[in-house]
């Protein structure tokens, strides 16, 4: 048995070393912002005049909120229509058309984020500009962003939908109710925890963007007063700056960058943690 | 409700699992549908109700009659239909919600909104199925926390409340204990001469103890067919068909 | 009662038309604009593309010439993650099935920490490796620098796909090796892996897929170059890097960027098609086994 042996040690090392990686990435992040948090103090990134890293001048507030925006914007896009998509290839479309559905959705989850941007600089921002401005602005962004992630949305209530026992929707068309009315009131709260962790999850992956909305949202730093203002995310901040940075300020990014993690991360264990204790029941 | 049945066929995909079933339901009676697994006995009553049309891959043909009229120009909405035509399944499925809403959503979706009604039919068809004494302090509970047989009652209930005129009853307590079993069974009993019920069932002592006239299913060229119809004790005691009687004396099937 | 029944039907009537009319609108207009985005892309790329497209050198900042150099650092950059991410995924995958069905603190932790890795914004991959492969240890702006970033991106979801191909396996293939007194190496080895290996192929070909997609993690490592790298320390770019600095950096390359846009979406396609033959392939297999369909 000392093939056996080997084996378990050699795959629990490359175990260990899978789980480690996420500690070494938050440890370069820690190391690479500690000379901003402590040279510049957590609390001036919110209380300094702008963004004018040149000037010593760091305050993330305006990007923050455009994150916040394009994200949340992009969950209010993607939740609707990819809770009704998956509601139409479960009880309105016919057995082919639905697979199609499915499978143009999962080429929709395919297309990388670039190429989104370039569709979305080329065919999308025009269309937008006609309402005022250049077209690259948080709405545009926050459109394309909400296309990228609804087959997230998507694909997680199709299967949440699909398991749901076949006993209810027979149950409930035997009493005569309607369709509408059993995906309203039966379908859709019965398969509620799977969509949600569909929303979530695509929730994470808006925060996570950098690419499209880098390319539509206009590239100002300053706080967006409509939808139809330009406005730089905290991920398209790094993107642009890292590569000229000075020492202070390539920090401060990766300040910038630990908050991202940080975040995406607290939702995640959250969502695990529930998912776990869902099993263990 | 008086229902005939002309030639009936189902299949699935392509597969015929029943062929011509021809039946007669008296108004009031108690139709018991017995034979084999995979006759087609289920399927047959998922035809009177139309739940062949949610079915994927199935298909019905042959007449269906309510009165004489014919089933399509009575009942053009399925949905109208079934508020005629209740059905059972064998295991009970309550909905994940409150025993008050379970009973109610179906009615609110059938245009009675006013809640005093509501009320006042809810209770009155938890009485009849007996279970009001039990549930009527916890009606805002969840269904999900009933028993077994205090569930089936529950879906017994909740058709009811539709004032059906047709009840199919898919095993309704196959998947019972033997008290609930019983409880239910004579709920059944109960309820001859208000309602046209038809109920498929495995156990033949209860087919017999329960049923006006009886229908037998058996598989012939590997599909369903009705091999036999007529008055309960009729059928059971001097069945001309020697399958028929072998199968009812315990001896196959 | 009659009158309730009447008003009842108009009502839900109503109420079934504008929800199904709703709930078409929404699904098509999701299929509409997918379809719009690829048909816009076709058109707008395959204008430019001739044969020489896809081996010519970058010339013009990319206005002109084609994409041959990018497509190799592109192939480079994926030999690299794959070689380095492979091994590691499939000895960690075997490590969390060791006991068929138990949860140990080991597995659950480790699968935690994956899960963490999984969400984790690629821009912070890009900051990650740019710290850590290209500063610390030396590697600089490469193509190493970038591949060992992208096998930290896809190390999740290979781990994740290989896990779920091991599981697939039917324990009772396990149990009759065991019970001819087969080692466990020789079991996963000779019984397992075999079986499994259409999906575990399928794993590997959707993080490639992955892997071409991403394109903020490799700005800041493997580079922006544009020419043929010489060796795996020389930097160069990816064909989504190269999309993204025609369209924002280079003004008049945008029908370029559309060129390659349409190779990478083409490609991607192809590779979407391998992932269900590969799966497909599973379910052919398990069938003629068991005789016949279940």
């Amino acid at each position: 048995m000392r093939s056996d042996r080997t084996l378990t040690i050699v795959t629990r090392t490359l175990a260990v070393i899978s789980a480690a990686i996420v500690v070494l990435v938050v440890g370069f992040l820690l190391r690479e912002s500690t000379p901003a948090l402590r040279q510049i103090g957590v609390s001036r990134f919110f209380t300094d005049a702008s963004w004018h890293p040149r000037s010593g001048e760091f305050n993330l507030t305006p990007m923050i909120v455009a994150t916040l925006v394009t994200s949340l914007g992009a969950i209010v896009v993607a939740a609707p229509m990819g809770i009704a998509s998956a509601v139409f290839v479960n009880f309105y479309a016919s057995r082919r058309l639905a697979a199609w559905h499915r499978t143009l959705i999962e080429l929709l989850a395919g297309i990388p984020s670039v190429v989104f941007g370039l569709w979305g600089l080329v065919v999308l921002a025009p269309i937008v500009a006609t309402f005022g401005g250049s077209g690259q602005n948080l709405f545009t962004a926050t459109i394309v962003l909400g296309l990228m992630v609804l087959p997230t949305v998507a694909l997680l209530s199709d299967a949440a939908i699909a398991a749901l026992p076949r006993e209810w929707i027979q149950g409930a068309a035997a009493l005569g109710i309607g369709r509408s009315a059993i995906v309203g009131w039966i379908v859709l709260p019965g398969a509620r925890r799977g969509i949600g962790s569909g929303i979530v999850l695509a929730l994470t992956r808006a925060l996570g963007e950098t690419m499209a909305v880098l390319m539509l949202a206009g590239n100002i730093v300053e706080m967006p007063s409509s939808l139809l203002s330009p406005g730089r995310t905290l991920n398209a901040n790094i993107a642009l700056e890292l590569g000229y940075a000075s020492v202070g300020h390539r920090s401060v990014l990766f300040v910038s960058g630990l908050m991202l993690m940080l975040v995406v991360s607290a939702i995640i264990f959250l969502v695990s943690r529930q998912r776990g204790t869902r099993r263990d029941r | 409700m008086l229902i005939t049945t002309e030639n009936v066929s189902v299949s699935y995909n392509g597969r015929t699992v029943l062929r011509d079933a021809t039946i007669d339901a008296k108004p009031g009676s108690i139709l018991g549908l017995v034979g084999p697994s995979g006759c087609g006995k289920s399927s047959f009553l998922a035809a009177l109700n139309r739940l062949t049309e949610i079915i994927p891959g199935a298909s019905v043909s042959g007449r269906i009659r309510f009165d004489g009229r014919d089933l399509s120009t009575v009942f053009p909405s399925s949905v109208d239909l079934r508020r005629h035509v209740g059905m059972i399944f064998q295991k009970p499925n309550p909905f994940a919600m409150s025993i008050r809403r379970n009973i109610e959503l179906p009615l609110r979706e059938h245009g009675i909104r006013d809640s005093r009604q509501l009320r006042e039919i809810t209770e009155s068809v938890l009485r009849d199925v007996g279970l009001w004494d039990e549930v009527s302090d916890r009606l805002e509970q969840s269904a999900l926390e009933l028993s077994g047989g205090q569930q089936q009652r529950l879906c017994i209930a909740r058709a009811l409340a539709l004032k059906p005129q047709v009840l199919l009853m898919d095993e309704p307590c196959s998947s019972l204990d033997p008290l609930s079993a019983e409880r239910v069974e004579q709920l059944i009993d109960s309820m001859r001469g208000q309602y046209t019920i038809l109920i498929v069932t495995h156990n033949l002592a209860q087919a017999r103890r329960l049923s006006d006239q009886i229908a037998i299913f058996w598989i012939q060229d590997g599909v369903g067919r009705i091999v036999e119809q007529g008055d309960t004790e009729e059928v059971f005691n001097n069945s001309a068909n020697p399958i028929v009687s072998s199968y009812l004396s315990g001896r196959q099937g | 009662m009659i009158d309730n029944g009447t008003v009842a039907t108009a009502q839900h009537d109503r109420r079934e038309f504008c929800v199904t009319v709703a709930v078409w609108c929404a699904a098509m207009s999701v299929i509409g604009v997918l379809i719009w985005i690829l048909v816009d892309i076709a058109i707008g790329g395959l204008a430019e593309i001739d044969p020489g497209f896809l081996v010519e050198d970058v010339q013009n900042a990319g206005r002109e010439g084609g994409i041959g150099p990018i497509i190799l650092s592109t192939g480079l950059i994926l030999v690299v993650c794959l070689t380095v991410s492979i091994p590691l995924s499939f000895g960690t995958a075997i490590a969390l099935t060791e006991r068929v069905g138990a949860e140990t603190w080991f597995a659950r932790n480790v699968r935690r920490s994956l899960d963490v890795l999984a969400g984790v914004p690629s821009i912070v991959f890009g900051l990650f490796g740019n710290a850590f492969f290209a500063m610390t240890l030396g590697l600089g702006y490469s193509i190493l620098s970038g591949g060992l970033t992208l096998a930290c991106m896809v190390l999740p979801i290979l781990i994740r796909t290989s896990e779920q191909a091991i599981r697939a396996v039917p324990a009772e293939y396990r149990y009759a090796a065991a019970a001819l007194g087969m080692k466990r190496t020789t079991i996963i080895f000779r019984v397992v892996i075999p079986v499994a290996m259409p999906t575990l192929a399928a794993g590997v070909v959707l993080s490639v897929g992955r892997a071409l997609a991403e394109t903020a993690a490799l700005i800041f490592t493997s580079g922006y170059v544009a020419r043929t790298p010489g060796s795996l320390l020389d930097s160069g770019r990816s064909l989504s890097v190269h999309i993204y600095d025609l369209a924002m950096n280079v003004p008049g390359g945008g029908s370029r960027a559309y060129a390659t846009a349409c190779v990478l979406v083409a490609i991607l396609l192809g590779i979407n098609m391998a992932t269900s033959l590969l799966l497909r392939m599973t379910g052919l297999r398990h069938r003629s086994e068991t005789g016949a369909a279940c």
